[in-house]
């Protein structure tokens, strides 16, 4: 499996086209998220499968629809000596940094030194659900949890204002009469008509099986989101417009980071400390379940908003460059 | 009922190499197509139908078949959108000797 990802790395690099180099993208992800599977993160692998091998080329994809496919020929003569300087010096630095590193699988690595096996051992007495993932990153490290969703947050919010054509106000609304006649394609359309739904359904079903399976709202997000962008490439930009609202998803990402935020606020009028879900409930391990359940919520609807707004950003901008 | 299952593995496998090879082998991105689109949509009911026999679980079946099911509807849509994007981007196949056929005057 290693050895695959380091060769499709090693074509990725000398590929030319950019067309090729996007596919090789997304068999790296799709490798990757393999991966994960086989060292049994099947939570990461989730979100890879979808970012990493779905909407992250699709974006490069409709990037290269508006700039072009070529590549700009290399300048003759003038090899760039500091960048591979520099990328030589760092790419050292890093390997002799991970020559400290414990073996792997190391009992006495620090990693299981430290909180993990107090994490391990009691989050089943404690939180009282199955998956160790959930309870850690909802529960123990909510704090950090809540960092990262403000993380994918900030980002959406830097792509609608990197992405805005100059003088707009507010958020943007297309226009029915420079919207170009969509192709239709039968087969596809009628197909994924009969996916989509299920896609949809299998999101909320990772969302809210997140505390027994392996899920939770990073991947029901992004699964929610890539069931939504393939509805838009098919159907054409206006049709996913008219049926959800850019302006919607907008306010629907900084609702997420809301909930998320409230929760936290909520336990601490509850006399508690910041995202301790104790207040919620007298018996300790539901009030556990209704903070996480609230959290969860929050970050799946900030992460399913904050992909399809990037997706419409982009989206957009093709469009306009086709008219 | 093991032994079937490993028949129907084999058979999958041997299915998926012969498409790999057709994939390696044939000279036009149609052909190619054809190679990979049908033998991999029966390779992966072979390799499924073969696990099922395998698993001797109820649940584990149910999972095989929705799989299989999701593979027969996406597997056969992906290929004819591959070809029918190549056909409109302006990709013609191939004959024998490597000449590619002029287009049809009524396509135009």
């Amino acid at each position: 499996m290693l050895s695959l990802l380091v060769a499709t790395a090693v074509a990725l690099i000398r590929v030319r086209g950019l067309l090729a180099s996007i596919m090789l993208t997304s068999v790296y992800g799709l490798l990757s998220a393999s991966f994960f599977v086989i060292m049994d993160a099947v939570d990461v692998a989730f979100t890879e499968a979808a970012v990493g091998a779905g909407v992250s080329p699709l974006l490069l994809l409709l990037t290269v629809a508006i700039v072009g496919r070529k590549e700009a020929a290399p300048a003759q003569g003038r090899r760039a000596a500091m960048p591979i300087l520099l990328v030589t010096v760092t790419g050292a630095l890093l390997i002799i940094g991970t020559l400290d590193m414990p073996p792997f699988g190391a009992a006495d690595a620090p990693v299981h030194q430290h909180v993990a096996p107090y994490y391990l051992e009691q989050s089943g007495g404690e939180i009282g659900i199955p998956n160790v993932v959930t309870s850690v990153l909802a529960s123990y490290r909510a704090y950090d949890t809540l960092g990262e969703v403000l993380v994918i947050f900030t980002a959406g919010v830097a792509v609608i204002l990197a992405l805005a054509p100059p003088g707009q106000r507010g958020s943007f609304r297309l226009d029915d009469s420079s919207a170009t006649p969509f192709v239709p394609n039968t087969i596809v359309q009628v197909v994924s008509k009969l996916l989509i739904p299920f896609m949809l359904l299998f999101a909320c079903y990772v969302q809210f099986h997140g505390e027994y399976g392996p899920g939770g709202g990073f991947q029901a997000g992004v699964i929610f989101a890539s069931g939504i962008i393939l509805y838009g490439l098919l159907y054409g930009l206006p049709t996913v417009c008219r049926a959800i609202p850019p302006p919607v998803v907008e306010v629907l990402a900084a609702v997420g980071v809301l909930i998320y935020g409230l929760t936290g606020v909520l336990s601490l009028l509850g006399g508690s400390s910041f995202l301790d879900y104790g207040v919620f409930a007298d018996d300790p391990v539901t009030a556990q379940h209704i903070g996480i359940v609230c959290i969860e919520l929050g970050v799946g609807i900030t992460v399913a908003a904050v992909i399809i707004t990037i997706y419409y950003a982009f989206a957009r901008q093709q469009e306009r460059g086709r008219s | 009922m093991e032994w079937v299952g490993n028949i129907c593995l084999f058979i999958g496998s041997f299915l998926l190499l012969t498409g790999a090879l057709g994939f390696l082998r044939f000279r036009d991105f149609y052909a190619r197509i054809h190679a990979c689109g049908i033998t991999e949509t029966l390779a992966t009911g072979f390799i499924l139908l073969g696990l099922f026999l395998h698993s001797d679980a109820v649940l584990p079946q149910i999972k095989l078949v929705m799989i299989l099911l999701f593979v027969l509807f996406s597997s056969p849509t992906a290929s004819h959108a591959l070809a029918k994007a190549a056909w409109n981007a302006g990709v013609r196949p191939r004959d024998s000797d490597g000449v590619r056929l002029p287009l049809p005057p009524s396509d135009q």
